[in-house]
């Protein structure tokens, strides 16, 4: 309703600016129903095979490959989602109710991770598994066959450790204003802590909660380079998959995954947002 | 020996304050308090009241001395073990639950059945005045409403001891006159101790049957609403509770119970001294306004002379302002009980005000 005049130049740059993000995810689904194998040349949607036009997702499904990095990457998402969600979450609470000595100290160096370059991060965490498998092999004398050594274990590690920030961020963004007399209320009525925490506060901290896992969850899912570093044999994920890809030829296989993902990871964050903005 | 439904004996509270500096927020408070019985602790804010509250329901415990209920030691006893419910300033319900179930979570918690819980939801709602609002939610209901609500959830446990933190200081004037006379109703339906906090001085006097005033961590005098306001036993109590004048002298000739007091500028007065004092002491007298009279009458032992500063006519009572001759300024109210009531006296005339031995108090401290 604003009768304020605007100039058509804003329009234009908005419409330039939305085109250049999101052209490249339109050129890349569009791709993946591509008849030509290359990524070069759109040559009409391929028609081929039982599945039609949907060629390419099929070829995706037969190949093992994919398979065990998809279920990788969700094992490895699933997981450490949970853990981190826990620890996160304990993290905010005591940070939100308790003063004790060195809180801010430890808050700063808790939320520091957010900030670092991911490629230090996953150097050091590289250099910190080496040494200390390297230290605890021939301390503990292992045979070649129970060597620790990377994996999906330490994939899973990782992951919890860079996704505990963010979790304890978005809960403690949810847990600003949170009335501690309703905890004591609960006590007062004959609540002991446990009872406390499940009735009383969990079910007001939940969308925070949720929130922060659905975000752990997606970082987990999309994260390349911390998982380069760490991962072994038998522990490919997605991103390594398709980066893995590429150095070959880019198919539009790799365009159908994608295009999979990016539909995953819309889900994901529509229900976190949905979950952040609910009473 | 004599059985209290609440006694705490030589509490001390402490909490860790800025630097290593322990912050003493409760100083050897020991109380009594009588089953049945409507307690107020009264006292401006940072007095320790809420604390001394805080203990008695157990979120936090006492750094010295102990807590009993019924004559059972606290100890270390959990809230949620102890026989006390608490109406919370704010109230706290539970905004994620409906009415009934804030009022249930009680008896949920003491695995009463549904059918009687049932029934005493319905019976606590009864006795608020809020019959059919089980299914609403905290948010849909008035400040008022909420208020009635606490107090039915705490209420409908049947503890030994029912505690109210300032449980009316969030509502407005009208509405607060009302919910006390009801609460003191309430209270003598269900003869439930109640002791409760507030920083009103006319709210403690209405609603209470005794009063402990505190300050600075110290519960300065217990007693009710008479001995509280004509017996103050120090400086801030005498001060805290309604109007006073307070005159500053020394002890001249004494008598028993009584003793002249040498006020600045050759005056001097008697008053009732109920501590020993001895000659040339410094102390306070404090006379109550309302008990200084510019109309001579019978009892008047004491006449001071001063001259009229100011005059305040608001309705009820007229209020004079006085400066005596050694400079101090005291206010009289006089009491305008006749319609034909006129003025007394004129600004900047002199006049006697007059006051008796009784209507004098020394304080000591």
């Amino acid at each position: 309703m604003s009768s304020t005049k605007r100039s058509p130049w804003l329009l234009l740059v908005s419409l330039l600016v939305y085109g250049f993000l999101y052209a490249p995810i339109i050129v890349l689904i569009v791709f993946s129903f591509n008849a030509s194998r290359t990524n070069v040349m759109f040559e009409g949607i391929v028609n081929q095979g039982p599945c039609g036009p949907f060629y390419w997702y099929c070829q995706l499904f037969r190949n093992r490959d994919v398979l065990d990095a998809t279920r990788n990457t969700l094992v490895i998402a699933l997981t450490s989602t949970i853990i981190s969600t826990i620890i996160g979450t304990m993290a905010a609470l005591a940070l939100q109710r308790f003063d004790f000595f060195g809180k801010r100290a430890s808050e700063t160096a808790l939320y520091f991770p957010i900030v670092t370059p991911e490629i230090v991060m996953g150097i050091g965490i590289l250099v910190l598994f080496s040494a200390a498998f390297g230290w605890l092999n021939s301390l503990l004398a292992l045979a070649p066959a129970q060597r620790l050594t990377m994996g999906l274990g330490t994939v899973i590690i990782s992951h919890i450790a860079f996704s505990i920030p963010f979790v304890t961020l978005v809960v403690r963004a949810r847990l600003h204003g949170f009335d501690n007399r309703l905890e004591e209320a609960a006590m007062d009525l004959g609540a002991n802590e446990l009872i406390t925490f499940r009735k009383v506060t969990l079910p007001l901290i939940a969308p925070g909660v949720l929130a922060g896992a659905m975000l752990a969850f997606t970082l987990s899912l999309d994260d390349f380079i911390i998982t380069f570093f760490t991962t072994g044999p038998g522990a490919t994920t997605l991103p390594i998959y398709v980066y893995g890809l590429l150095r070959r030829v880019v198919t539009p296989e790799v365009n159908a995954l994608s295009t999979i993902w990016i539909l995953v990871v819309l889900v994901v964050v529509g229900i976190s947002q949905w979950f952040q903005t609910r009473e | 020996m004599a059985e209290y439904a609440v006694e705490l004996r030589n509490v001390w509270k402490r909490f860790p304050g800025p630097g290593n500096e322990a912050v003493t927020a409760v100083k050897d408070v020991s109380l009594k308090i009588a089953d049945g019985e409507f307690f107020a602790l009264l006292g401006p804010s940072g007095c320790g009241k809420t604390t001394s509250l805080r203990m008695i329901a157990g979120f936090e415990l006492p750094s010295e001395g102990e807590i009993f209920l019924h004559g059972r030691p606290m100890g270390k006893t959990p809230p949620y073990q102890r026989p006390i419910n608490t109406v919370f300033q704010s109230y706290a319900l539970f905004p994620h639950m409906t009415i009934g179930e804030n009022i249930a979570f009680g008896l949920q918690m003491k695995k009463i059945d549904k059918q009687e819980t049932r029934r005493r939801v319905g019976e606590a709602l009864e006795m608020v005045r809020l019959t059919g609002y089980e299914r609403r939610r905290p948010k849909q209901l008035s400040g008022g409403q909420q208020q009635r609500i606490a107090l039915a959830r705490a209420l409908v446990n049947r503890p030994e001891v029912l505690l109210l933190d300032e449980p009316l200081g969030a509502l407005d004037l009208k509405l607060r006159k009302e919910m006390q006379l009801e609460l003191k109703k309430l209270q003598r339906e269900v003869g439930i101790t109640f002791i409760f906090v507030t920083h009103d001085q006319e709210e403690a006097l209405t609603m209470s049957d005794r009063i402990a005033v505190m300050e600075g961590g110290v519960a300065l005098q217990v007693g009710n609403a008479n001995d509280i306001y004509e017996h103050p036993t120090c400086r801030f109590v005498a001060d805290f509770i309604g109007d006073t004048n307070f005159l500053v002298g020394t002890i001249g000739v004494q008598e028993p119970h009584q003793a002249r007091v040498e006020l600045a500028g050759g005056v001097g007065l008697w008053a009732h001294t109920p501590q020993p004092v001895r000659q040339g002491q410094p102390v306070t007298v404090t006379v109550r306004p309302e008990k200084m009279h510019i109309r001579p009458t019978a009892t008047d032992v004491n006449v001071l002379t001063g001259r009229v500063s100011d005059i305040v006519y608001i309705g009820t009572d007229t209020h004079y302002g006085v400066t005596l001759s050694g400079g101090q300024r005291i206010r009289v109210r006089e009491q305008n009980y006749s319609v034909e009531s006129r003025l007394l006296a004129r600004e900047g005339e002199m006049v006697n005000v007059r006051f008796s031995i009784e209507a004098a108090r020394v304080l000591t401290e």
